[in-house]
């Protein structure tokens, strides 16, 4: 995990394996969605998650599946929030 | 004032079920339907057209309506689906009804189209009298039936549907209605003039999700109502795990939202009216408020609040 990093990466994971309600191991840079841990529905729920966790409310336009697509992903986009 | 005066639809006959699709596309039948809540859907026969199903909504409706088409001041038609450039066919359904000069105006927005064809008529009908609204959609040939596209081959449907928005009178009272876009999510979901349909299943299901509850409950606010007052919410049939998902958004019982998409799968701009339809007939009366509502490619989405006649919300 990088440690200049604010976001934790385990606690995205913890997250995301919540949503998923199953013990899913992704590498920080593996697709949630192409590897079948989550899917479309789930993908609503993880922002949920998200916005939950970090106290943050991700506005319409930043609504794309790309920003959420991964554990490095999800950790910039939150990084860029917080 | 405008008031919902009646609703009609039209299905073709020929029924395609999960059994018959599900090699076509090389998926499992029993994960087909647990993914979309979809069992089965209609595809037009192929000598009909997108006019000829919207004009036989609209024959059912005024009939329902117990009108004339002589009495009808204006036709707006919504279909994402056509079979030309132009004209589209709002001229057709017109002539169809033996209207010569009464103005008929396609509205090319596909599953949101029949919302703001009402939200539109409601303001219209101080003008024009009698709005007739029609959605209809021959989806099987817009999309790609084949194990590449199966997301969005196994979730349409074709069918069509009308609504009758009269200044007289009505079963129900419009109140309000919302209508919003975004244009820059245009390219989620599309029907290119040499492609088939485009959907990025992630970001439309994204968008639905937040942005129906959000729009049902503004036009609520603002008109002093709360979800738990509305007797029936008909909405775009989708997706049935999505209308789920409204529904548990808003908190209410998921047996206030007519679903017909079990039956007829997505049929776009038809679908809301085709469920509006079979609702209606289903109740006959309403003694509390209805909201119709509806999300799609633009994206456009939006809701209209309608109360029973004399009642109050």
């Amino acid at each position: 995990m990088d440690q200049s990093s604010k976001i934790e990466q385990s606690k995205i994971l913890e997250i995301v394996r919540r949503v998923a309600a199953k013990p899913v191991d992704p590498a920080p840079d593996e697709s949630l969605f192409e590897s079948g841990m989550l899917d479309s529905f789930s993908l609503t729920d993880l922002v949920s998650a998200l916005e939950a966790e970090f106290s943050i409310r991700v506005p319409d336009a930043d609504l794309t599946p790309r920003k959420f697509e991964s554990i490095v992903r999800i950790q910039a986009y939150l990084e860029s929030r917080v | 004032m405008a008031y919902l005066r009646a609703f009609g639809c039209y299905l073709p006959a020929r029924v395609v079920t999960n059994a018959e699709l599900a090699p076509m596309v090389d998926v499992d039948e029993a994960w087909l339907l647990q993914m979309t809540g979809i069992a089965e859907r209609r595809f037009a026969a192929p000598h009909q057209t997108v006019a000829e199903l919207g004009l036989l909504a609209a024959k059912e409706c005024l009939e329902r309506a117990g009108m004339a088409a002589q009495q009808i001041g204006f036709v707006l038609v919504a279909s994402g689906s056509s079979e030309r450039r132009f004209p589209g066919p709002a001229s057709s359904i017109g002539a169809g009804l033996g209207i010569p000069g009464t103005p008929a105006i396609d509205v090319p927005m596909a599953s949101a189209g029949s919302l703001a064809g009402i939200a539109m008529a409601s303001q219209m009908a101080a003008v024009y009298g009698n709005v007739l609204v029609v959605g209809a959609e021959i989806m099987s040939r817009v999309v790609q039936v084949s194990p590449n596209s199966r997301d969005t081959a196994v979730l349409f449907g074709d069918g069509a549907g009308a609504c009758v928005v009269s200044a007289e009178s009505g079963f129900a009272e419009i109140v309000d209605s919302v209508l919003h876009t975004d244009g820059d999510y245009a390219e989620s979901l599309q029907l290119d003039l040499d492609s088939p349909l485009f959907m990025d299943g992630r970001s439309i299901i994204l968008h639905a999700t937040r942005k129906i509850p959000r729009v049902i409950v503004e036009v609520l606010e603002r008109n002093g109502c709360k979800a738990e007052q509305v007797a029936a919410f008909l909405l775009h049939q989708a997706n049935l795990n999505l209308i789920l998902r409204v529904a548990q958004s808003l908190g209410v019982p998921e047996s206030k939202f007519y679903c017909n998409v079990q039956r007829y799968g997505n049929t776009s701009s038809a679908s809301m009216l085709i469920a509006a339809a079979e609702w209606h007939r289903e109740v006959g009366t309403i003694e509390a408020p209805i909201v119709l509502a509806a999300f799609g490619a633009g994206l456009n989405w939006g809701a209209v609040l309608a109360k029973p006649v004399s009642g109050h919300l």
